[in-house]
């Protein structure tokens, strides 16, 4: 495949199968149809390709790989640059995945605008996976940005009751904290005179310039992550969002906050991280025990994933500041895991709503009785949640409690706590949904998964289990750019730390 | 390749009975399940032989698991005599209820579930007791959690099972909270998480510190105690034992397999296996042996007062766990595993005993709607009395030689602890064969008290029910005698080799043999005053109870309700958890973050666009009046400027 702009064609594709859409002419109904298969067969064909980045990705290297280069605003040295090493390798392949799964799961659910609903899914992708392949701040941003325009239609335009509080919630809360990366990328460009990551990482910034940048990328990532207390868009924002949107948001939209602590934050400005990182531990854990508490007492199915997802991305904000091997990439595998599972909880929960038109818990009770299959595919993917061993949700987490406890016994203490109460809002959930007795007759003859609801979750089934119990696969691969990441940080912050401990001493 | 084959025969037979049992239907799930468990067993048994009685250790490396850095986890089988042991035992044991089950299940409409997560579960408790790592071991903890979780509530229906499966898995998974932070432990100070290489360096260890929570704290034993947090879970020990009388809501095979012979004895399993660590620990092993003999004593006396068959066991169990960890904690490993197996099969033959019962009463579990019924069903009747008969220590039935060497090392011990555990085991011992008969004469003597119609389908069990109970009833009378010499006598050097650890001085198995004549003899007369008490009590004086209920009230209510344990929690930690939920999702997000961010600012300029709206009247003198101000406000600022 050398000599092919693969990671081009993996991010532009879905752009053009959104353009071809876009050309189809004819009966409402036809325009439907085509659109479906037309997003359908371009997602596939996508992922397909995008899987060549993974057999093709070279695991000893920890530089950035399949990179492209190109003018683009020769004036301001900023140029189009792609690449993506053990870091971002996976989430361009979450992206890929998580699209046709998309498509999937919208195929009777949407039944108006199709079209258009479909056109916004591929420019979505595109967006998706120029934000974690784009190796220059300003087409960083401009992905990263370009990502809320179609995500706050399909909240929107496709969403629930109050859909548009719920947009103009998620869409203002984002933008407020990106206004403030781009002043820090502007800063970064007068202080450096370029905005190519790679040299950046190389090049060293003033300590305090250091801390005001943080702390402005610091308010984009963190809204998006979404860390303690900014998170409350997220409970809304998925409670109106069509499950599609969900899925995405949950599983892609959510990693954008972390994968930008990664990229910029800790490679670019580490005084100011290991300055910081008592805060983002302090606001971590609260998230974790917060957000749990707050899940326990929900009534509705997806707000209390909503939460989950909060707690679940706690741990993966204090994976990345604790900063050694296992945390960091514990932090990238609870990543991965939380957006197949969560991905897959909230399409458990758009099957049922698909059927009954309800996410009220109490609505429903004693599911397994008509739908064993379901009960099935939803026990397996609560148990990831929970992370139990031999799921994905285990490995991630436990990878960051080990790393977070040489850093800090006390977070990770207080964080392990969040793993008793984890279990026992999602059992609890689990319970009242699936188990009992069906006694509620509007449930009396509910169906089971069809077959294209089984295809939907069938690969997400394969790789929870396969992330849990040969999690090599996958860990494999980040290993080189994660030990250099570590390794490039206790260079860079031990002169700041070891002063910090002198001080305290 | 065949020593491994125990370990995943019984997960090949869950996966085709739970994802196939659709297709190839009850009886095809009975027999993919059982076929691949009698395999098991065989294998097993071999694997006894090889490796713990030829001295044949091993540890098959199958795949990288998880590895990140120096934290190199792999999957693996480690056979030495004590995994030697636990396989032999798990899959024997495990094998016959598989075959019970297609008795006692047989009117069951889920049948292929019900083998699938049996076979599950056995695969789970393999995989914990042939792990050569800690986050194996972790998986295969957990993974049992998964199993008893789905099989306590298994008649999903009920609301009680579902409540009681919940309770059993949050219960654990503190137990786990402490298990894990033991793990993060570990490999902070080993930096390894793999058995040998933690064992190896451990001496080295002793008497350093390290900061834990703020407080400079001893490694080992801070490291000990977590993990023993963990093993206190599952093993139901005081304090975290809330669950397991609960757990009763499971079938009743369920009961005997896992809440019985194997899964709550993994607690025990674990100190065994980290003898090495608890050897250099001594404040954490004197902490298990207050755990242990604080526990078996507590759950002693609340058997004496309840009346749900399966209750009056399972207390029993959890009893009897506690006198494995306080043999364990005197570093008496080889008796705690010696009781540990005994244990197995006569708890196993009464659970399963008692479900034949059940299933002969059409499912009632309150004795006090039983009685009279041992000449119609005289062959549980009998192995009733062989399985109650070994777990009070009578000669010379199984119980007898475990018990005796458990209570003689405490003693031998001579330590404060020791008689500690020495005096509460022994009371615990005498209470033991009170209520075990209690549990006889009610169950199947004096008048019938159940009505007529369930006395008139009283009846004996299927005969796939009762041949596994001969096996375990011929455990519980020769597993004692046979396995004295190798697990505590004089061969117990060469059998057990290097799989458990004993300092020289803390030899108190050794020292077990050589304790007076009164000491050896007390558990027995303990064990006999019992059962003459509890004739006194149930047959020669039947109103005997009831006067003694009335007089002592309060105790009775004490004990009745399990000393309060389930009513305190539930004040505790379950109603302040859902209200502390409910008000930050009101309050912390709704009225203050929501409040004074998103909605607050909107509301804020939505408010201050009115007001502005309102100052615009129209009128021209406001505006005039206003622009005044402003020239007076800048005029003066400009005055002031100039002034300084």
């Amino acid at each position: 495949m050398s000599g092919w702009p693969l990671l081009s064609l993996v991010t532009f594709l879905p752009l053009v199968g959104a353009g071809i859409i876009l050309l189809t002419r004819g009966s409402p109904e036809l325009v439907a149809r085509n659109a479906r298969n037309i997003a359908l067969w371009t997602s596939l064909i996508t992922f397909v390709l995008s899987l060549a980045l993974w057999t093709g990705f070279d695991p000893d290297v920890s530089d950035f790989q399949f990179v492209e280069k190109a003018r683009w605003i020769p004036a301001f040295g900023i140029t189009y640059h792609m690449g993506v090493d053990g870091i971002s390798m996976f989430f361009v392949l979450l992206s890929t995945l998580l699209t046709p799964i998309c498509v999937l799961a919208s195929w009777e659910a949407i039944e108006t605008r199709v079209k258009e609903y479909m056109i916004s899914f591929l420019v979505l992708e595109t967006l998706m996976v120029g934000t974690f392949s784009a190796l220059d701040f300003v087409l960083f941003y401009v992905f990263f940005e370009g990502v809320l325009i179609p995500m706050f239609l399909i909240i929107g335009v496709w969403g629930g009751p109050r859909r548009v509080y719920s947009a103009f919630k998620f869409f203002l809360y984002t933008l407020t904290g990106s206004v403030l990366m781009l002043l820090a990328i502007l800063a970064i460009f007068f202080q450096t005179g370029t905005t190519d990551v790679p040299t950046l990482m190389l090049s060293h910034l003033p300590s305090t310039m250091q801390k005001w940048l943080w702390l402005a990328f610091f308010a984009s990532f963190a809204v998006k992550v979404p860390m303690w207390p900014v998170h409350t868009w997220l409970p809304d924002a998925h409670v109106e969002a069509p499950t599609a949107g969900s899925v995405i948001l949950a599983g892609v939209l959510l990693k954008m906050g972390a994968y930008g602590f990664l990229r910029f934050s800790v490679p670019m400005l580490p005084e100011a991280t290991a300055y910081f990182t008592p805060l983002i531990y302090t606001l971590s854990v609260v998230a974790v025990i917060y957000t749990s508490l707050v899940a326990l007492a929900q009534e509705d199915m997806k707000k209390l994933i909503a939460y989950s997802s909060v707690a679940h991305m706690g741990f993966v904000t204090i994976g990345i500041f604790a900063l050694n091997t296992q945390a960091v990439t514990g932090a990238l595998y609870q990543m991965l895991s939380h957006g197949i599972v969560s991905a897959a909880l909230f399409l458990c929960v758009g099957v049922v709503y698909d059927r009954e038109h309800s996410r009220e818990i109490s609505h429903y009770g004693g599911l397994v009785d008509r739908m064993p299959i379901y009960a099935f595919v939803f026990m397996v993917f609560t148990m990831a949640s929970v992370g139990l061993p031999g799921t994905s949700g285990f490995v991630g987490e436990f990878l960051v409690l080990t790393g977070a406890f040489q850093a800090s016994t006390w977070v990770a203490t207080l964080a392990a706590t969040g793993v008793i109460l984890g279990a026992a809002y999602m059992l609890y959930l689990y319970r009242r949904v699936v188990f009992g007795k069906l006694e509620k007759d509007h449930l009396k003859d509910i169906l089971d998964l069809s077959w294209r609801e089984v295809a939907v979750f069938a690969p997400l089934v394969v790789l929870a289990i396969w992330m849990g119990v040969y999690p090599t696969s996958f860990t494999r691969p980040m290993h080189a750019s994660v030990v250099n990441l570590v390794t490039k940080y206790e260079t860079a912050a031990v002169p700041h730390s070891s002063a910090i401990a002198a001080a305290r001493r | 390749m065949l020593h491994a084959a125990p370990v995943f025969l019984p997960l090949l037979g869950a996966i085709v009975a739970g994802l196939f049992g659709r297709f190839i239907g009850d009886r095809g799930a009975q027999l993919v399940t059982c076929g691949a468990m009698v395999l098991a067993a065989l294998t097993g048994a071999f694997v006894f032989v090889d490796v713990a009685l030829m001295g044949h250790a091993r540890t098959i490396e199958i795949a990288a698991w998880i590895v990140s850095g120096s934290f190199d986890v792999t999957w693996s089988v480690r056979l030495d005599t004590l995994s030697a042991s636990m396989i032999g035992m798990v899959t024997l044991v495990s094998c016959m209820i598989h075959i019970y089950s297609c008795g006692y299940m047989a009117h069951d409409n889920s049948i292929p579930r019900f083998m699938a997560y049996l076979s599950l579960f056995t695969f789970f408790m393999l995989m914990l007791v042939s792990a050569d790592n800690f986050v194996q071991l972790f998986f295969g903890w957990e993974g049992v959690g998964l199993a008893s979780y789905l099989l306590i509530g298994f008649w999903y229906q009920r609301p009680s099972a579902n409540a009681a499966a919940i309770k059993a898995f949050v219960v654990n998974r503190v137990g786990d909270f402490g298990f894990a932070l033991g793990v993060f432990g570990v490999f902070m100070i080993y930096d390894s998480v793999g058995f040998d290489a933690v064992f190896a360096a451990t001496p080295g260890k002793v008497g350093t510190t390290f900061n834990f929570l703020g407080w400079q704290v001893d490694t080992l034993t801070t490291i000990c105690l977590l993990l023993f947090v963990g093993a206190m879970g599952k093993s139901a020990q005081l304090g975290l034992h809330t669950w397991l009388p609960d757990a009763m809501e499971g079938p009743t095979p369920v009961s005997a397999l896992i809440h019985a012979a194997t899964m709550v004895t993994a607690g025990v399993f674990m100190v065994c296996r980290l003898s090495p660590m608890f050897e250099y620990a001594p404040t954490a092993l004197a902490v298990v042996t207050v755990v242990g003999a604080s526990t078996a004593f507590f759950a002693a006396t609340v058997g004496l007062t309840q009346f749900d068959i399966k209750r009056v066991i399972a207390y029993s169990t959890c009893s009897q766990l506690g006198y494995m960890f306080f043999a364990a904690g005197v570093s008496a490993y080889s008796a705690a595993m010696f009781h540990l197996i005994t244990h197995a099969f006569f708890k196993a033959l009464l659970f399963l005993g008692a479900g034949s019962v059940i299933h002969a009463m059409s499912d009632e579990q309150d004795m006090r709607k039983m009685g009279g019924i041992w000449k119609l069903i005289p062959v549980t009747y009998a192995l009733m009395w062989i399985g109650n008969l070994a777990l009070a220590g009578v000669p010379p039935f199984a119980g007898f030689f475990s018990k005796d060497i458990i209570l003689e090392a405490a003693y031998a011990a001579h330590s404060g602890v020791g008689v500690y555990a020495f005096t509460l085991g022994t009371a615990a011992a005498l209470m033991t064969a009170f209520y075990s008969w209690r549990l006889l004469f009610l169950t199947f003597h004096g008048e019938p008290r159940a009505d007529h119609h369930t006395m008139e389908h009283v009846h004996e069990s299927p005969q796939i029910m009762l041949a596994p109970l001969y096996v375990l009833a011929a455990g519980a009378i020769v597993s004692g005698f046979l396995l004295y010499g190798l697990f505590v006598g004089d061969g117990r050097a060469a059998f057990w080799g290097t799989s458990l650890f004993v300092l020289p001085d803390h030899d108190t198995v050794e020292h077990a043999h050589h304790v007076p004549l009164w000491v050896k003899l007390l558990p027995t007369l303990a064990g006999l005053t019992g059962i003459a008490g509890a004739y006194m009590f149930y047959v020669s004086n039947p109103e005997m109870p009831g006067r003694m209920i009335e007089a002592f009230r309060p105790i009775h209510q004490f004990l009745f309700n399990k000393w309060y344990f389930d009513e305190l929690y539930e004040r505790l930690f379950v109603r302040p958890a859902f209200w502390i939920g409910r008000s930050l999702w009101k309050g912390g997000d709704g009225a203050i973050i929501d409040g004074l961010g998103p909605d607050g600012i909107a509301a804020t300029t939505i408010n201050l666009a009115k007001r502005a709206g309102r100052l615009q009247t129209g009128y021209v003198y406001h505006y005039a009046f206003a622009m005044l101000i402003g020239v007076v406000i800048l005029a003066s600022f400009y005055l002031y400027q100039m002034g300084r």
